[in-house]
């Protein structure tokens, strides 16, 4: 089948839904890929790169008029209308906010796949556009706010005084969170996050940032956090406004799909933050803002000079790569479709993932999906999901009866021991913790070597022979002998080939 | 010379207190130099340098204990010193001239055979030790010194049998297929309270007529135990025995410096028995198996091994070498995944070949290893190394196996557990759960094997070969290989 990958129809909008480089990908799995002439210029991809990777150049009539046709979002009357009957569109189509688009598409008689309705499960991150754009988005707030920042972000002694690092908090912890916190770490602010859900806390210090606790706590069984209730709503609230007034830059990341976004910073919180401070609100949108001053789509600075910045667009002003990871996206969801890699996709409605992002097939109407739950498993996996639990306790438990015991038998040797032998268990246990330690960072290319070496210098057992070789037993003397020459082959014999094996390794730089 | 070293030991106790407090000296010296060599394996950078420190280390320890035992032997130091030096150069002599002559594809053996020596040496020690001092009765010092005895003798017999076993497997001059006799673990258990019995035994008797029976019974019995252990461990799981003995080695050479009261031998003892320990811990990570069920035997003793057979997975599709070749020309990103059949048919210079080639036509060469691919630790690297193959190009598989869905051709070198997608997808299979190496992720998977006929080691067939994805390159790995790069 054909893939249209067209022109996007909205003044603004700078990406594509494919690239070059997943142009490729898509031809590889049995498609055919048109490209509509300057589709990709704004994010820098030009017509003869899509050339190059193998798809046609057209108009818009037949971008448009493809079996299957790509896009970022749904697209105007004007476009929609060029969309032939039995076709696949594929984009970002908020069917639940939209009743009206799916009547529309159900009456135009197309298979539609809202792209922004991936379920939120393991298996179908590699296809969830929504997590590229927000990972783009995060990194680009942090961006946006150094650019209006008075400040460094990294903290410097200089011979004209010291710089403090910026102090950065971030206001919920999704993937455009993390994204954020990354970023303004590696740039060298401190950074402190928020989120309703406990659970992420892990995942804030992991990347440097340090978490700050909500009286309220909350499990998510969809992926996404909830609305709080009221007077939880206002403790939470409180603890941002605190939050916030210790902070040079705040970014707020709530986002519930189809509805307006939740405030998290009042009038009165922007109000005590410090004259210099900045504000990226990356919720903010029509419907509604994470904070109660912003002006959507715009970046002005208040009375008390704190700067709130309103882009809806972030992913925008990155084109080739959000571009790229779209692209990367619409891929791997025909790679889910095409087992057969024959250019034919078979859209399952077995399968969770597709029959989640179903607005229409053929006509009918397919929304909403029913639900998919994340945190409690569906009934048919229920049970192979709590063995293997169970199973990888036991071993932790079993590894540590194993270290109580040695320790046991530790004790007691050096406790029961005539006294002048406790001294060698004490010199021996201390010798297998140093070799534990010395090994655990041993590389894999170097393990025989290691052997080899270790052979022979277990070749030492010569010593022991040696200091009996003198007896004047001739047995006791002819074993020693014996003894000293199996153990010389392994000194000689182990060291050589040690190094014969280390001469061979090169690195390609060499 | 002898009536000066006689007249230097009689003259005073201070020149032995001298020389005990120089030998001191020298072990602490040498047992630091020991500990630095193995950390210095552990890098690339450092390698070289740790295995010239074990070598001064070494030369040191034998100076010192030469020194001493010449000074403390009162009347034929002439003597001594002709044996320590006959012994020493016989020993040099074998091991030198079996270290230059070895193919590094044959390096499994020799490690083998290197840990038996050492399990010997072991023994034979201990017995000396038994004989310089025997058992005496209600004496708690000289009870555990001939626990320690028996101990080293238990260990290294177990070594010395063991190993020769796995030698002999290692080489084929026995069948690499695990002997599964009945109730082979009644047996082993058996052998092995036996053993504990009988060291019991030696400790409660005096004077070394007594106490030399229950000590040979016992060499007896573990000679049979190391034996039987291994041979009843299949070739594929040969990675966890040869570094499993090398472990033992170790304990083995820490028992003798026990009898003998010598701190260096205990700690370089400790040190080799731990750090082959944690290498064998690694292995079985690799195969997702307990160390338990690796000792206890190969796969196949259980129902489930069959199951994998009887699937019906389609049919594979064959290629030839100009098609190969072909698509490599054209790939960007290459990753190689050998296996022990790469080692069989010596192909590691074709395919170090192979490589340099593609790397000049502009395509990216990695290589993916399986922590468990080939017979012993590490045995892959040390074949592409001696073929030159850069080790900054060879990859574990926890480091590149999330990135194969990039790669445009995977080539399949002689393994077969280690890339089977059974692992993951049949929860039935015998090696489901065991870690693998998912080559079906890339764009195409070449499978270079003998014939489609023998099945991995562990006895399972391989779904891979019947991906749409995957064609079969029959024949010889260095056969097929060599025509390949004719046909670049």
């Amino acid at each position: 089948m054909r893939i249209g990958i067209p022109k996007e129809p909205f003044e603004g909008q700078t990406l594509v839904a494919a690239s070059p480089d997943t142009v490729a990908k898509l031809i590889k799995l049995g498609y055919g890929v048109v490209v509509e002439r300057g589709a990709g210029a704004r994010a820098d991809y030009f017509d003869d790169q899509y050339l190059a990777a193998g798809a046609g150049i057209v108009e818009k009539e037949e971008a448009w008029g493809c079996d299957i046709v790509t896009c970022l979002d749904t697209p105007p009357a004007e476009e929609l209308s060029l969309i032939k009957e039995g076709a696949v569109l594929l984009a970002r189509m908020n069917p639940g906010a939209n009743p009206e688009l799916v009547g529309r598409l159900a009456a135009m008689n197309v298979t539609a796949l809202a792209l922004d309705m991936v379920p939120r499960i393991s298996r179908a991150q590699a296809l969830d556009v929504r997590s590229s754009m927000m990972n783009v988005a995060g990194n680009r707030a942090v961006i946006e706010a150094a650019n209006r920042f008075g400040r460094l972000f990294a903290g410097q002694v200089t011979a004209a005084g010291k710089v403090p690092p910026a102090k950065v908090y971030v206001i919920g912890v999704g993937v455009a969170g993390l994204a954020a916190i990354g970023a303004a770490g590696s740039m060298g602010a401190e950074v402190s996050a928020t989120d309703v859900r406990p659970e992420v806390a892990d995942q804030v210090e992991s990347l440097g940032g340090t978490f700050v606790e909500i009286p309220v706590k909350q499990e998510s069984s969809d992926g996404y956090a909830k609305e709080l209730a009221d007077e939880q709503q206002k403790a939470v609230l409180k603890v941002y406004e605190e939050q916030a007034a210790k902070s040079d830059i705040v970014i707020t990341t709530a986002q519930v799909p189809g509805r307006p976004a939740p405030l998290l910073l009042t009038a009165q919180a922007v109000a005590g933050m410090r004259p210099g401070s900045v504000i990226v609100d990356m919720g903010a949108s029509e419907l509604g803002s994470n904070c109660e001053l912003t002006r959507p789509g715009e970046a002005y600075t208040t009375e008390n000079g704190v700067t709130i910045i309103g882009y809806g667009d972030l992913p925008s002003r990155l084109p080739g790569q959000s571009s790229q990871l779209f692209g990367q996206n619409v891929v791997n969801l025909f790679k889910l479709v095409t087992s057969k890699k024959d250019g034919e996709p078979v859209w399952d409605v077995q399968d969770e993932v597709v029959r989640g992002m179903m607005v229409t097939v053929e006509g009918n109407v397919m929304w909403p999906p029913p639900p998919v739950k994340v945190s409690a498993a569906p009934l048919v996996q229920a049970p192979p999901a709590e063995e293997p639990r169970e199973a990888v306790e036991a071993p932790a438990r079993k590894r540590w009866w194993w270290k109580i015991a040695l320790g046991v038998l530790g004790v007691a040797l050096v406790v029961t021991a005539p006294s002048e032998m406790a001294g060698h268990f004490i010199v021996f246990e201390l010798a297998v913790v140093v070799g534990f330690y010395v090994i655990t960072s041993v590389t894999h290319t170097l393990h025989t070597p290691l052997m080899s070496v270790t052979n022979a210098i277990s070749g030492i057992i010569v010593v022991g022979a040696i200091l009996l070789i003198g007896s004047s037993n001739p047995l006791v003397a002819a074993l020693s002998f014996i003894a000293m020459v199996i153990a010389s082959i392994n000194v000689f014999g182990g060291f050589l080939i040690t190094n014969r094996m280390l001469k061979m390794f090169e690195r390609s730089s060499e | 010379m002898d009536t000066f070293l006689l007249s230097g030991f009689n003259a005073s106790a201070e020149v032995l207190d001298a020389l005990t407090r120089f030998q001191s000296l020298a072990y602490i010296l040498a047992a630091l130099l020991f500990i630095l060599a193995l950390a210095g394996l552990s890098k690339q950078k450092t390698a070289r340098r740790g295995n010239t420190m074990g070598v001064v280390g070494m030369a040191i320890a034998l100076v010192a204990t030469v020194a001493v035992s010449v000074f403390q032997d009162q009347e034929a130091a002439v003597l001594t010193i002709a044996l320590i030096l006959a012994a020493v150069v016989i020993g040099a002599a074998i091991g030198i001239w079996k270290a230059a002559k070895v193919q590094m594809t044959a390096m499994p053996e020799l490690v083998a055979m290197l840990h038996s020596f050492v399990g010997a040496a072991a023994v034979l020690v201990g017995f000396n030790s038994f004989f310089t001092e025997p058992g005496m009765a209600g004496d708690a010092s000289n009870a555990f010194h001939m626990g320690e005895v028996g101990l080293a003798v238990f260990i290294g017999a177990v070594t010395l049998t063991g190993s020769i076993v796995a030698y002999l497997k290692l080489s084929a001059r026995i069948s690499g297929k695990p002997l599964t006799l009945p109730g082979r673990n009644a047996i082993n258990l058996v052998m092995l309270v036996a053993c504990i019995a009988l060291i019991a035994w030696a400790i409660n008797t005096t004077g070394v007529g007594e106490g030399l029976v229950p000590l040979c019974v016992l060499t007896a019995v573990s000679l049979v135990l190391g034996a039987h252990l291994v041979l009843a461990i299949g070739g594929g799981d040969m990675p966890v025995v040869v570094s499993m003995l090398n472990s033992y080695s170790g304990w083995a050479a820490a028992m003798a410096g026990f009898t003998l009261g010598n701190d260096l031998l205990i700690i370089t003892g400790a040190l080799v028995g731990s750090s082959g320990a944690y290498l064998s811990y690694i292995m079985c990570q690799g195969m997702n198996r307990s160390f338990v069920s690796v000792i206890l035997g190969g796969f196949g003793g259980d129902a489930p091994a069959k199951s994998g057979e009887a699937r019906d997975y389609g049919n594979h599709t064959e290629t030839s070498p100009d098609e190969v070749a072909q698509l490599l020309k054209e790939a960007k990103r290459v990753v190689i995944t050998p296996g022990y059949g790469m080692a069989v048919a010596q192909a590691q210079y074709p395919v170090a070949e192979l490589t340099r080639k593609l790397i000049d036509m502009g395509v990216d060469v990695q290589f993916g290893i399986h922590p468990v691919a080939g017979r012993m630790p590490g045995h892959m690297n040390v074949l592409l190394a001696e073929a030159k193959v850069p080790y900054d190009n060879v990859f574990e598989m926890d480091e590149i196996n999330d990135e194969f869905g990039e790669v445009d051709v995977v080539l399949v070198i002689g393994a077969n557990d280690t890339v089977n997608p059974a692992a993951e997808t049949e929860p039935d299979s015998p090696i489901a759960g065991m870690p693998v190496m998912r080559v079906w992720e890339a764009g195409k998977v070449i499978v270079s094997k003998r014939s489609m006929g023998n099945a991995g080691y562990a006895g399972v067939q391989n779904p891979l070969f019947f991906n749409d994805n995957t064609d079969m390159l029959l024949g010889d790995a260095k056969v097929s290989v060599e025509a390949i790069i004719a046909n670049l």
